[in-house]
């Protein structure tokens, strides 16, 4: 599965990166603390996350992630779609809270372990 | 606005520790206690728990220490939190739902997403912040226990 | 759901003991910032199961606020004593799970456990 094919499957709005969704997703992973993320988070996973400030596009710059998603209606910094563009990261939002979109996401096949 | 002091039926001060993120909300559970003991209604106790969670969370991000009073009146609560600190440049800017000024440390202790104020303002019935940039912050808040106060 | 079915879905221990096992959960919130605990609504607190990497007391704080019903760590961490000793005394049972964030959500979800607040309203 794409980011794309998640973006629509899902209804989300994407906020940044939309020439980057091409990317295929290699599982999901959730948490707030960048720190965590830098840790665990593996290449192409989708983050998701309630974190909005410019140096989330670092983080998944840095582990090229697929993209992020901003979840419970969150939108991002007007300085972090800057450099989500720039570096091509894809931004997605969902009015849904974390909970729920994970557990969307895994009913879906999108995986916490493995490659889905 | 100064209270009449045979009108205060309960009055407590708390001092909380700026930089504190541990014990965040061990102060606003103390308040929550308090009312739970003094058998307000829950609808009561939890706005004014929630109001006063974020408060305490405003002062132990951005100021060096802070002090918040709960005082029980016959009709309403009222809570003030007066702080040591940088102070707010933009009130109205920090009103705003989302608009986060939060450090990368108060950040990943989980904090700092940017809701505070707009959540008092939520759950309070009046509600009056005044900053100084670099000397602190002063925020009262009331809640009504007598519904027919607000009219 | 009891919480000795999340203990078994989720590979979890009972960090504060066994005692707390037939509590009824029903909904779940996942969270490590905890200003957005903020945004639960009103009423289900209770049958809500908090799921959070944060382990510092600032988690029972905000549990009681809220009347959180359970809390459980992911990412393998475990409580610290002094949020163990908290929860003890605020009698909110802690469980810990080896799974990550996605995984423990993606889990309960698939077994029933709900959200504890859908859409955000504006949203």
């Amino acid at each position: 599965m794409t980011v794309f094919d998640i973006a629509k499957s899902f209804g989300l709005e994407t906020r940044a990166g939309k020439d980057h969704l091409d990317e295929e997703v290699t599982g999901g992973y959730a948490s707030d603390l960048l720190s965590d993320v830098i840790a665990h988070s593996r290449k192409g996973n989708l983050w998701i996350t309630i974190q909005t400030h410019p140096n989330i596009v670092a983080v998944a710059t840095m582990k090229e992630l697929a993209g992020i998603i901003l979840t419970g209606g969150r939108e991002p910094d007007p300085v972090t779609l800057q450099k989500a563009e720039e570096e091509g990261i894809p931004i997605l939002v969902s009015p849904v809270f974390t909970f729920e979109l994970v557990g969307r996401l895994y009913k879906k096949g999108i995986s916490g372990l493995s490659p889905c | 606005m100064a209270e009449a002091e045979e009108n205060i039926r309960f009055h407590e001060m708390f001092h909380i520790e700026g930089g504190n993120f541990t014990n965040a909300g061990a102060i606003s559970s103390r308040v929550k206690k308090i009312l739970k003991e003094g058998g307000f209604p829950g609808e009561i106790i939890r706005r004014t728990s929630i109001a006063a969670f974020e408060a305490e969370m405003n002062v132990i991000s951005y100021a060096s220490q802070g002090k918040l009073s709960l005082f029980i009146m016959p009709n309403f609560l009222k809570v003030v939190v007066k702080d040591e600190g940088i102070g707010i440049p933009d009130v109205n800017l920090a009103m705003r739902e989302g608009y986060s000024t939060a450090s990368e440390k108060i950040r990943e202790l989980g904090f700092g997403a940017g809701m505070g104020l707009s959540n008092i303002k939520k759950n309070t019935d009046e509600m009056i912040l005044t900053s100084k940039s670099g000397v602190g912050t002063h925020l009262e808040f009331v809640i009504y226990l007598d519904k027919q106060a607000k009219e | 759901m009891k919480l000795r079915e999340i203990q078994d879905i989720l590979e979890a221990e009972m960090v504060t003991g066994d005692a707390d096992l037939e509590k009824e959960i029903k909904y779940g919130f996942a969270a490590d910032l905890l200003s957005d605990v903020l945004a639960l609504g009103r009423g289900s607190g209770a049958l809500t199961l908090l799921i959070t990497g944060i382990i510092h007391p600032q988690v029972i704080y905000a549990s009681n606020i809220f009347d959180l019903g359970a809390i459980i760590f992911v990412r393998g961490k475990r409580p610290t004593e002094a949020t163990l000793q908290l929860a003890i005394e605020n009698q909110i049972p802690l469980l810990a799970t080896p799974y990550i964030m996605f995984e423990t959500c993606g889990r309960l979800y698939q077994h029933g456990l709900r959200p504890s607040i859908s859409k955000v309203k504006n949203g």
